[in-house]
């Protein structure tokens, strides 16, 4: 569809906080971490990034935030290039890196006062306050850096962050050894943070997270974006569903049935269970054919039931794909478990 | 201009100091008795007066200076090297500030830090030997410049080391030596020929020349040229800290 120029900036500028063009980065040691990236974060979004160890997320982040330089491409935040209008750009962005960097003898409300005065904002005690109680950290406002927990040092770094009012949050695998119970307050945060407006990007490798909390996906791996969709779109399109039939007798070999596909149907637990794998989305799923020619070869079934593949289930099965596409050398990506 | 960056920069440095006030106050004043004691009493009772200022008091502006100096540059190069070596660079390198406000509230922090101690230092030396000072205004201004142009130094050392090896070796093996060197416990009329010419190479002689000046209107060198040297240097010293920042350099990946 043909648009104008104009209104094509016009809608960036309404959809799309972040608008990265064409990022390449080579690091010094040769190492290319990323490929030729585009990218849009829709304004208000909750865009989840996945990808196995060395895909690339932290240095993508790192670029947008200004501490990596890219090798090639651009990048806007709000309309802002992050080069030539640094300052309007970053006044935007607030950043919860991956690794647990803090001071040590400053105290945790020093540190958030810091922060806020770091990103030009005037002191402002019931917004610290208010961001301290939302991470449960108001008792330990007046502690010591150093006496506290890992999970309240991650704690605390999204206190930093969120401490001058970021239009665009990065959560660089924000609930990395945070509680089961926190973690869960810590996604109710991110759901309040998105309902007043902010836009978050995370990464982490609970998929639970992100099928729990994003409005969309991309996923990454080797320097590659490989996909980018809306979540449910996602679960939808590539779900697959799965029957698990409990036999009367275990089975030592897959049984040949006339009329169903034998790549469809795998053994399990000792021949015990019989598994068939369909695509829900499909109109024939064939499970009445797969049902009749059992009771027909004589298969008695005792049980079953049906389960539906997660996101991670998708992520592994792309990012294996992805790994199996370039072969030329074997690497970590294909190791993910 | 992000001032409250700068506020806040600065504010971080100053409690860092105020955490560790023994130590980086007392050691410079039981150091600077000491050497009182010893080339003031012990030795400078047995050394005629230079230029007409008894040795004891010739030597208070020189031992100034060398604390100025050395806790300049650890100040500031230990300020900006932490948070490289710990990772919190991170927040810096993210936030909306220039490098011209990251130097306000960096250096600013380690001058204002060095200065206090040099006058902790004055005050100290007026209870072993009678002082005066001619040129106050120019004492201070030599004192501000001095300090400044030092911390700006080391900040550029703490941007540059990569090892607390680096961070401590440079002002072990240049900033002591140029500032004993630098006619902090002699005139450099003292020196023979040859070392004369040699020492106006030192940009410490024309600081401890400059400040003693103003202290006792003798100087090795025109003050003039003392404080054209310091800027100079002051100037040289920002481009770096600035290009540095703009490329990313030690910074960056
Ligand atoms: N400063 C650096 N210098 C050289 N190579 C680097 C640097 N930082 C990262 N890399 C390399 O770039 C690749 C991508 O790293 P990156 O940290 O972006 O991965 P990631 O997707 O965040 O991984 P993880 O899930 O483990 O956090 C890796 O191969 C890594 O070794
Ligand atoms: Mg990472």
């Amino acid at each position: 569809m043909f648009r104008y120029p104009a209104a094509a900036r016009y809608a960036e500028r309404m959809h799309d906080i972040l608008t990265i063009d064409g990022v390449s980065k080579t690091y010094a040691s040769g190492l290319t971490a990323l490929s030729h990236i585009d990218l849009n974060i829709r304004r208000g979004e909750i865009f989840a990034l996945l990808g196995p160890n060395g895909a690339g997320k932290t240095t993508l982040i790192s670029i947008v935030c200004g501490i990596v330089n890219a090798s090639s491409g651009s990048v806007r935040v709000d309309g802002h290039d992050i080069r030539r209008d640094w300052r309007a750009a970053r006044e935007l962005i607030g950043l919860v890196p991956q690794e647990l960097t803090t001071d040590a003898f400053e105290t945790v409300l020093g540190a958030v006062t810091f922060s806020r005065g770091l990103f030009g904002k005037p002191a402002d005690p019931c917004h610290i306050e208010r961001v301290l109680r939302s991470l449960s950290l108001w008792d330990k406002r007046n502690s010591r850096i150093v006496t506290l927990s890992g999970g309240m040092k991650r704690r605390l770094l999204v206190a930093k962050a969120l401490s001058h009012e970021p239009q665009l949050l990065f959560l660089d695998e924000p609930t990395a050894g945070v509680d089961v119970t926190l973690r869960r307050e810590m996604w109710a945060l991110v759901r309040d943070l998105r309902d007043t407006g902010v836009t978050v990007i995370l990464t982490t490798h609970y998929i639970e997270e992100a099928e729990e909390m994003a409005d969309r996906v991309g996923i990454i791996s080797k320097g590659r974006l490989i996909l980018v969709e809306d979540k449910a779109v996602l679960m939808h399109q590539l779900g697959r569903k799965q029957l698990t039939l409990e036999l009367q007798q275990a089975l030592t070999t897959v049984p040949a049935l006339p009329g169903v596909a034998p790549d469809a149907l795998t053994l399990a637990k000792d021949g015990e269970q019989l598994v068939y794998t369909y695509d829900r989305e499909r109109e024939h799923t064939g499970m009445a054919e797969l049902l009749l020619a059992l009771s027909e070869a004589g298969i008695a079934i005792k049980d079953l039931h049906t389960t539906q593949s997660s996101l991670e289930d998708i992520f592994v099965g792309l990012v294996a794909g992805s790994a199996a596409e370039s072969t030329a050398a074997p690497t970590d990506a294909g190791a993910l478990t | 201009m992000n001032l409250h960056a700068v506020r806040a920069i600065y504010a971080f440095e100053m409690a860092r100091t105020r955490r560790t006030l023994m130590q980086s106050v007392v050691s410079p004043v039981v150091s600077t008795s000491l050497y009182f004691v010893v080339f003031g009493a012990a030795i400078g009772s047995r050394i005629q007066s230079v230029g007409g200022v008894s040795y004891g008091a010739f030597i208070v502006p020189g031992l100034i200076m060398l604390s100025l100096l050395t806790q300049s540059v650890s100040n500031a190069s230990f300020g900006i090297y932490f948070p490289r070596f710990s990772g919190t660079i991170y927040e810096l390198l993210s936030a909306p500030v220039s490098p011209l406000e990251t130097v306000l509230g960096y250096v600013g922090a380690a001058a204002t830090k060095s200065i206090v101690l040099g006058l902790i230092i004055l005050a100290t030396a007026t209870l072993f030997v009678p002082l005066q000072i001619l040129h106050p205004v120019w004492m201070v201004l030599f004192l501000l410049l001095t300090a400044t142009t030092f911390s700006l130094f080391g900040f550029i050392l703490g941007l540059w080391a990569n090892g607390f090896e680096q961070l401590q070796v440079v002002p072990l093996l240049v900033i002591t030596p140029l500032t004993f060197l630098g006619g902090s416990f002699y005139s450099i009329d003292m020196l023979p020929a040859g070392w004369q010419q040699l020492a106006l190479f030192n940009p410490v002689v024309y600081l401890v020349s400059g400040f003693r000046w103003s202290f006792y209107g003798h100087a090795d060198v025109a003050v003039g040229v003392s404080l054209g040297v310091t800027v100079l240097f002051l100037a040289l010293s920002l481009v770096i800290v600035v290009w540095i920042f703009r490329t990313g350099w030690r910074l960056k990946a």
